[in-house]
Parts: structure tokens; C-alpha cells; sequence
């Protein structure tokens, strides 16, 4: 290495890392930790912040509101992630198939994705209105009255939930793809000399040879879901019940914030968010050696 | 892979499936996108049609004249792009430079610093934005360019990345241009850099993405006209109680805040892919 | 190559910081408004126009955000220090925003003698400071499609109804077919107390503002009194009308009464039907809404006379009044007849003079520091009660816990 010594070497490190490092420190660490700190207090950005110890955290823990947007998040997610799971493995599945035209599907199903959460939830906000909507449009062809939707909380719920999936779906497919396309084609050629059908290959090779993939989309899937915001904040209707009940709790932190200016008890509500994906994911990890089949080992 | 010996009757059945699904996909990821566009271009009388028309009877631009009335557009246009744009370099920057320090050279200290940086990347993005608002509105940053640039550049994820593609570099490299007299900032710009250019059009593009269409931060640090950016001016056009909403106004704001991700997309989908696979993050 | 390296870095620092800085030559001042998007944004520029005209050197800088979410921005603009130089306030919210000191003490910026009138002046005042300068002020009533009730071969509502003939007239109207609709009065903070007030033997709070005691009998009452148009069937749900406002429901033709501030009357001038105007029906009493707009500057602002030239002309200007008058806009707080006669004379609606008689039994809202957060919570409640989820005693005895909460 070009001459690693002394102040030369340190001069080159400094001068590579410190852009770096410093924002790091600035804009991020340093942001943590006193965010960390301002959950213990009363705070109102006008007035001096005053310590008051866990008042927050027990604040919190009585609040009916936030018991509220933690049973809605988690109700979302027990929809979201099986749906989004098993629909974007599908698509994988799908995708990779060698055919024709098959790079045409895989561009169409990942323009969701491209696109913004604010274009996708007013366009589906639209899509899902009751009675000039292209949902209940189409289920009255078919003879059934739509629900109101974007109205009702828990119809809402239900709406933003398939907006999720459509959106996410070609993301979770191509994660998958990548690990689809790491199995080495020798594992189906042995397997197909025994005389395997492609039902048992998918069985016993394609899914536990994917089971790593699998288990990080699983845990990419649960932290990105716990904090979804815009179709949150922007698809339920103006002054209805799903805009007054459906809430999250990453709305309600930009609520407190921003519209009730409790900096203390917002910053508070965040830690508990973090707190929850850390030990989900800390089990996730925990469990993963019951169902996930590394080939290395 | 698939294609297993099957016979050719049930081949073409297989076939003709395929298609339909295929059809079926592309249907629908694009209907609504296509529903879009053609609410955009309908007067409002039509648009509360309970029978959809896809195809405009009576095709109009009414609603993006609205629209230009409502929002300066080549204003937040010009905005969005310009955040988009100066943020990528400023990350790309800032991160390869870091990665080169992380996997290049050696120093004391380095596994700590690098785990420091992995840390950071587990902290949930909400936990941040309380704590950063307040840091940027004591700089005095709110409604500034600052607010939207300078913040976002110092992501882990991408130095993360970075360095991962430049240890799979060979040291042969280095040495022979240490050897014609090279400093390590020739053998950062002329050799590592070059190497990587996938990786680094990869993380431009997602750069890009994520900032074009960020909504939470730039809603409450870039409000006013002459920093606001096209999704939070998107998101400003629902009416409130006094007025009605536009529907074919606010889909003409979607059209044209979707269309320039659309064509840099369409242009470079094959990074996009790319990216996403190898990385298997980024959402 | 490292020279090469550091420009695009120095080039790169550069436009950052210069940007957001273009430097102006003359004065900005920046106005934040709701009550001028979207029907009145030509009006304003009306009266800027004038402005400008008269201050040279002086330009206004306009953003407007609905009054769903201008609360919310200004709030966040105030907090990071970046409030917009002049701004509208609605009484409610001066009375926050003054408490925290944010707003500029305007007495010696302003000549004096512009004639507001002198109650709207004392609205905007707090603890002796004039803190803001009246706008407008402007009611809610009851507006009706004239033509519908002929239909039903109904009489026009009259100054004398009580809500029953209100429910009985909805009846009618909503007889005439399935997407007819007899009467629109929405269920949520700022018709609740409106209503509580009429009922007369509600309040949210006691007197020393310690305590919520809005789960008592009558504002009970008052709660059932609204949610029974949904239970008569005369008042649509939300998902009814699937997210076309009440307004637009109105002008479609297909509502019969309306009850709406009186700034929708630009909006309504171009209906296809025959329409007018009385006062509200009266519960056990007469209540109406005296909601006042003010313009305040901002404490922080760095051209406190810029500012407070343009908030004088704004509120107190012949430009602006007329303006105003002839937009079928708000009523300036101008304590001028002339004014009032030319805005009596406009047609429609033709019962113009209900708006004066409205006044006669004004409501203001219940205000504490914690504002938005009972607007909220009582919005959310309100809204279960609507669903059915909670009866109008649940719901109120659960306010009150919130509201103790705030209060405290």
C-alpha cells in the first residue's frame, strides 16, 4: 500500500473519511441521542424543555390513542405481510421462467414501485372511491355493492393494505429473483435425472434453497411496514371516520409533533416504535435457525 | 427451468397460461396509471361519471391549466430536480470516499468506526425526524435547499455498499500504480472509481428515487414556493372543506410527477434491477 | 485530477449556499392565508395589486394552504422559525399564538384611525396589547334551494324555526327521490358548540377553566339534536356522498338546506336554481357563529413597518373593503355603513339582512392552549357517535376525561 505510515497515512484517512464521519455525527448519531433525551421531557420547542422522567412513557401507555394506532399498525401488517409475501414469491416464481417477453412483465410490475407513495396513494384514493371508483365500478358488474372504503376505518384499512401490495409486489418479487437466480441450475438437473416433477423441485429445492431470501424479506418487510406513512396520512377521506380513527403510530409521532408541538412525548412514542421492530426482529433471528437452511453449513 | 419434458398438448395449454398471466400482470400494474392519465384529461362534469369512461369522450387540458394556476410548476419542477440531482452527487461523494477509507486503507480503529456506521443504519427513519428537524431549524435551514440536500447525505447505506464493491477489488491494482508513484487519491479516482461504475449508476438511481419522492421530510422543512418539491405540492392540491376536490386536477399533478421517474426509469431499468438484486435493500 | 476533484466540490458548496439566498432588491413581505384560496385568490391579488401600487419597494409574497391544513403549517412554519411575515389568525388560534408570544405588538406601527369596529378591535387584543388587526368577520346559516321547496310544496323557512321544522321541511324534501337530500349540518367542534350554545345549558368548560363539563345534560342534548338528521335519514353519511363536499352537494341541486358560512355565497352566485338565506333554527335559543379573522404579524418578522403597512391596508383599506363587499367575500370589520349597504343590496341571496340578524346572538368557541388537540379528540368522538360505536353519553363522558387532561 501506497506509504502507510505515520502522519502520511493518517493525513489520507482524515481527508477520506471526515466528509463522512462528521455528517454522520452531526446529522445522525448526535440526532439519536438527543432524541433520546427529549423522550423524557415536556417540550414545546417555545418554552424551554423540562425533564420529567417516564410522565411520557406512562402518558403513553394509558393513552387510548396509541393503543389505538399500535392495533392498527400491527391489523395492517397481519394482513399485509402474508399477502405481500406470498404474492411477490409468486411473481418471482413467475418471473423467472424463461419466456419470451417475460423482461416486458418484469418492467410493468416494477413501475409501482418507481413511483411515488403520494402519486400511488391519490391515484388509488381515487380508484377506491365508492361511487365514481374503478373498485366499485367493477364489483358492480359483477352484482356485489362495494363497501365506502376510503370512508370506514376498518374497510379503510383493507384499502391501504392492497395499495401496499400492489405497490411492494414487484419489489418483493425482484429480492426473491436475486435469490432465485444464486441456486445453482446443477441442484434441478440431478433432481430432474431422479425424475422429479417441477412441483417437487419448487418443493425441495427452489424454497428451502431460498429460505435466507426469504427470512430477509420478511424482516425487510416487517421494518419498512411498521413505518409506513403517506397512504396513512394521505388516503383516508377528509373529516370521515377512517381519517379520524385510522391512524398509525407513525402518524401519530408526526401529529404530536407537528400539530400538538409535544416534541417529549412524540420523540417518546418513537423509541417504543424502535424498541417494538428491534425485538420482533431480534426473535425473527432467534427463530430462524428452526426454518432457514443456509448451504454453507 | 421449467420446461421439463412435457407433451406438446398440454405445452401450448401451458403456453396460452403464461400469456394470460402475463397479460394479467402487466394489466394490472398499469391500469391505474393509465386511469390516471385519462382522469387528467377529462373536464370535471365527466369525471363523476358512475359508468368510468376510459377513453375521454371529450379530451381537454383544462385540468393541467388548473393546475399550472395552482403550483408554479417549472418552479417546483426545477426544485424536485435539483434536490434529486445535487443530493446523488453529494451522497455519492461523500459515500465513496468514505468506503475508500473503509476498505483501502488500513487503520487503527476501522472495525469500530465501520460498526458505529452499521449501527446507525438499524435506527428507524421516524426515530430521526424529530431530532433532525429540530437541528435543522436551529441552523436555521427551514425553507432553505439545505433542509432537502444536506441531511439525507450522509446515509450508511450507501458507504455500506460501496465498500463492499471495492474490496472485491484486487490490491494488484493499487500497488502497481503506488509503484508508477500514484497517491491514494489518483488510485481512488483513477482505478477504484472506474471499477465500480455499476455499483455507483445503482445507487445514483435509487438516489434519486428516494428523494424525488420523499414526502415526510420535505413536508414539514419545505413548504414554501421556492423550495417546495413536486410531492408535497402533489399532496397540497386535495381541497379542504371549503372547496372541492379536483380529481382531475390532482391526477394531471400525479401525471407529471410521475412521468419524469417514469422515463429515468424506462431509460435504466436494467441498474434498477440490478441494484435491488445484488443489494437486497432499499425500498 | 485532485484540483479537478475540489472544484466540482467548491462549484458544488457554492450553489448550495447561494441558491436559496437570491438576493431581492426591495422588500418582501410574505402573507400566509386561508380564506383566499381558492374561491377569492383574484380578489386578493386585487387588493395587492393596489398595495404594491401604493408602496413601492414593497412586494407581497402570497402562500395559501385550506383551512383544513393552514393550522398545521403555520404552526410548523412558527416553530422553526420561519413564520411568514404577516398571517391570518382565526379568534381561536389568536388567542394560542398570543399566548406564546408570538405575535408583534402592532400599536405603534398603525396610524390609529382606521375605523374598525370596536368589538371586533377588542376581539384581537390580549392582555392590552393589540396583537392583531380585525379582517373580516363572517356567520353560518341556514341557505336553501328555493326551488326544492316548491317542489314539495313546502313554505321557505323563516326566522321563527326551531330544528324539528327543520327535520320536518328535510322530510319533505327527501321524499322527492332517492338521491334527494333534505339538510347538511356537519357533525363535528365548531357546529357542537354552536349548537351547545343554542341548546343553552351546555358548556364545554366551568367557569374558572379548570374543569370539562361537557358530558352534562344539555349538551347531551345538543349532540342528539345532530345526530338525529342522520337517524331521520335527511342528512347523508359520508360514505353517502362519497367524497363530494356538501357544497358541491348543494349546488348539484339534489339538498334542500345547507347550513354554511356566508363566504359561500361567490361560490353559489352561479347555481341553476333559486336560493336564499334565514337564520339558523333555534334549539331552546338563537346562537350563531361570530367568527373573526385577524391579521397579525409576526413577532420574529425582520420589516415590522413593511408588515404592518400591508396588514392595515389589507384589514382597513377602501380597496380592500370594497373588494371584499363586492366578491360577496367576508364582511370587512370596517365600522361603515356604506359598506354594508352595498352589500345588503347584492343579490343572492335576497335575505342578505339575515346575516346582521345572525349577529345579533354571537357565539365564540371555547378556547384553551391545547386547542388543537380537543378539536381533535372531540372531532373523534363525534365521529363514533355518528358510526353508532358510542352513544352521545359515552362519547361526551369520555371528553370530558380528555379534556380534564388538557386543561390541567
Amino acid at each position: 500500500m501506497a506509504g502507510n505510515k505515520g502522519w502520511y497515512k493518517w493525513k489520507w484517512v482524515l481527508f477520506f473519511l471526515a466528509p463522512s464521519l462528521a455528517g454522520l455525527l452531526v446529522f445522525i448519531v448526535m440526532p439519536i441521542l438527543s432524541s433520546l433525551a427529549y423522550a423524557f421531557t415536556d417540550w414545546n420547542l417555545l418554552s424551554p424543555p423540562e425533564f420529567i422522567g417516564f410522565a411520557n412513557f406512562q402518558e403513553l401507555l394509558g393513552s387510548s390513542r396509541f393503543w389505538l394506532a399500535l392495533r392498527n399498525t400491527v391489523f395492517m401488517i397481519a394482513i399485509y405481510l402474508p399477502l405481500a409475501f406470498t404474492l411477490g414469491l409468486g411473481l418471482a416464481l413467475f418471473l423467472n421462467r424463461r419466456f419470451r417477453g417475460m423482461l416486458i412483465v418484469r418492467t410493468a410490475t416494477y413501475i409501482p414501485v418507481i413511483a411515488s407513495w403520494v402519486v400511488v396513494s391519490l391515484v388509488w384514493k381515487w380508484i377506491f372511491n365508492p361511487s365514481y371508483g374503478l373498485v366499485n365500478y367493477g364489483l358492480r358488474l359483477v352484482g356485489i355493492e362495494g363497501p365506502a372504503w376510503l370512508f370506514e376505518p376498518t374497510s379503510a384499512m383493507f384499502a391501504i393494505v392492497i395499495t401496499s401490495v400492489w405497490k411492494d409486489m414487484g419489489f418483493i418479487a425482484l429480492l426473491f429473483l436475486g435469490g432465485l437466480q444464486n441456486i445453482s441450475e446443477s441442484y434441478y438437473e440431478a433432481a430432474r435425472l431422479d425424475g422429479a416433477n417441477p412441483w417437487r423441485l419448487i418443493r425441495h429445492i427452489t424454497l428451502p434453497l431460498l429460505s435466507p431470501t426469504m427470512f430477509f424479506v420478511v424482516i425487510t418487510l416487517l421494518i419498512n411496514y411498521f413505518q409506513m406513512f403517506a397512504q396513512v396520512w394521505l388516503m383516508p377521506m377528509a373529516n370521515s371516520a377512517a381519517d379520524r380513527q385510522v391512524e398509525t403510530i407513525v402518524t401519530e409521532v408526526v401529529t404530536n409533533a407537528f400539530s400538538y408541538n409535544r416534541m417529549g412525548y412524540a420523540s417518546a412514542m418513537s423509541w417504543i416504535l424502535f424498541a417494538i421492530i428491534f425485538v420482533i426482529t431480534f426473535i425473527q433471528l432467534r427463530l430462524q435457525n428452526r426454518w432457514v437452511y443456509y448451504e454453507s453449513d | 427451468m421449467n420446461q421439463t419434458k412435457t407433451q406438446p398438448t398440454n405445452f401450448t395449454a401451458n403456453k396460452t397460461a403464461t400469456y394470460l398471466v402475463m397479460a394479467l400482470l402487466i394489466v394490472t400494474s398499469v391500469l391505474p396509471f393509465l386511469w390516471m392519465l385519462s382522469t387528467s384529461f377529462k373536464s370535471q362534469e365527466y369525471i363523476l361519471a358512475s359508468t368510468p369512461q376510459f377513453i375521454p369522450e371529450n379530451i381537454t387540458f383544462e385540468s393541467y391549466t388548473q393546475l399550472a394556476d395552482r403550483i408554479d410548476l417549472p418552479r417546483t419542477m426545477f426544485n424536485s430536480m435539483f434536490v434529486a440531482v445535487m443530493g446523488l452527487t453529494g451522497q455519492l461523494i461523500v459515500a465513496s470516499m468514505a468506503a475508500y477509507a473503509f476498505a483501502r486503507l488500513e487503520w487503527r480503529g476501522r472495525d469500530t468506526v465501520f460498526f458505529l456506521y452499521l449501527a446507525t443504519l438499524m435506527i428507524p427513519s421516524v426515530v430521526l425526524i424529530i431530532p433532525q428537524f429540530i437541528l435543522v431549524r436551529s441552523l436555521g435551514w427551514v425553507n432553505t435547499f439545505m433542509a432537502l440536500i444536506i441531511p439525507g447525505l450522509f446515509s450508511p447505506f450507501s458507504t455500506f455498499l460501496l465498500r463492499q464493491s471495492f474490496r472485491g477489488i484486487p490490491k494488484d491494482f493499487d500497488e502497481a500504480a503506488v509503484i508508477d508513484g500514484a497517491n491514494h487519491f489518483t488510485i481512488f479516482w483513477r482505478i477504484i472509481l472506474p471499477m465500480v461504475k455499476p455499483t455507483l449508476a445503482t445507487l445514483a438511481l435509487l438516489g434519486f428515487m428516494d428523494r424525488w419522492n420523499d414526502y415526510l421530510w420535505p413536508l414539514f422543512v419545505a413548504r414554501r414556493p421556492e423550495v417546495i418539491t413536486l410531492p408535497v405540492a402533489l399532496a397540497g392540491l386535495q381541497g379542504g372543506p371549503r372547496s372541492l376536490t379536483e380529481w382531475n386536477m390532482v391526477m394531471a399533478g400525479a401525471v407529471v410527477t410521475v412521468l419524469p421517474m417514469l422515463v429515468v426509469y424506462i431509460f435504466t431499468q436494467r441498474w434498477f434491477t440490478q441494484g435491488v438484486m445484488s443489494s437486497g435493500l432499499k425500498g | 485530477m485532485l484540483r479537478k476533484f475540489s472544484i466540482v466540490l467548491v462549484v458544488l458548496l457554492l450553489v448550495l449556499s447561494v441558491a436559496p439566498t437570491m438576493a431581492q432588491d426591495n422588500v418582501t413581505v410574505r402573507y400566509f392565508t386561508f380564506s383566499a384560496a381558492p374561491d377569492h385568490l383574484e380578489d386578493l391579488d386585487t387588493i395587492i395589486a393596489a398595495f404594491q401600487e401604493a408602496n413601492p419597494g414593497i412586494t407581497i409574497e402570497v402562500s395559501t394552504a385550506p383551512f383544513d391544513g393552514y393550522f398545521t403549517l403555520l404552526q410548523a412554519d412558527v416553530m422553526s422559525e420561519a413564520a411568514p411575515d404577516v398571517f391570518e389568525l382565526n379568534y381561536e388560534n389568536f388567542v394560542v399564538y398570543a399566548a406564546n408570544d408570538t405575535l408583534l405588538n402592532i400599536d405603534s406601527y398603525v396610524s390609529g384611525d382606521a375605523p374598525y369596529y370596536p368589538r371586533a378591535l377588542e376581539a384581537f387584543q390580549y392582555e392590552g396589547e393589540q396583537l392583531a388587526l380585525p379582517e373580516t368577520f363572517s356567520t353560518v346559516l341556514l341557505f336553501y334551494n328555493a326551488d326544492l321547496f316548491d317542489q314539495a310544496g313546502l313554505e321557505y323557512p323563516t326566522a321563527d324555526w326551531t330544528w324539528a321544522d327543520a327535520i320536518a321541511a328535510g322530510e319533505q324534501i327527501k321524499a322527492l327521490g332517492d338521491d334527494y337530500w333534505g339538510l347538511f349540518s356537519p357533525v363535528q367542534f365548531w357546529e357542537f358548540y354552536k349548537k351547545a350554545a343554542q341548546q343553552g345549558e351546555c358548556s364545554f368548560f366551568n367557569a374558572e377553566m379548570t374543569e370539562s363539563t361537557i358530558n352534562s345534560a344539555g349538551c347531551v342534548a345538543a349532540l342528539e339534536t345532530m345526530v338525529s338528521f342522520f337517524d331521520t335519514g335527511i342528512m347523508p353519511t359520508a360514505a353517502q356522498m362519497s367524497g363530494v363536499s356538501d357544497s358541491e352537494l348543494f349546488l348539484s341541486g339534489k339538498l334542500g338546506m345547507i347550513v354554511t358560512g356566508i363566504w359561500m355565497f361567490s361560490a353559489f352566485e352561479g347555481a341553476d336554481f333559486a336560493w336564499d338565506i334565514q337564520i339558523e333554527p333555534a334549539m331552546n335559543q338563537h346562537g350563531h357563529h361570530f367568527f373573526a379573522n385577524g391579521v397579525a404579524v409576526s413577532a420574529a418578522t425582520s420589516q415590522p413597518e413593511a408588515a404592518a403597512k400591508w396588514a392595515e391596508f389589507l384589514t382597513a383599506s377602501e380597496v380592500a373593503a370594497n373588494v371584499r363587499v363586492t366578491s360577496g367575500w367576508e364582511l370587512p370589520a370596517l365600522d361603515q355603513p356604506e359598506y354594508f349597504a352595498a352589500y345588503l343590496e347584492q343579490t343572492p341571496p335576497a335575505n342578505r339582512a339575515a346575516v346582521f340578524q345572525a349577529l345579533e346572538s354571537p357565539v365564540t368557541p371555547p378556547v384553551i392552549e391545547r386547542q388543537g388537540e380537543m378539536q381533535d379528540a372531540i372531532n373523534g368522538l363525534l365521529t363514533q357517535v355518528v358510526d353508532g360505536e358510542l352513544t352521545a353519553q359515552d362519547a361526551l363522558d369520555q371528553a370530558k376525561e380528555i379534556l380534564d387532561g388538557l386543561v390541567k
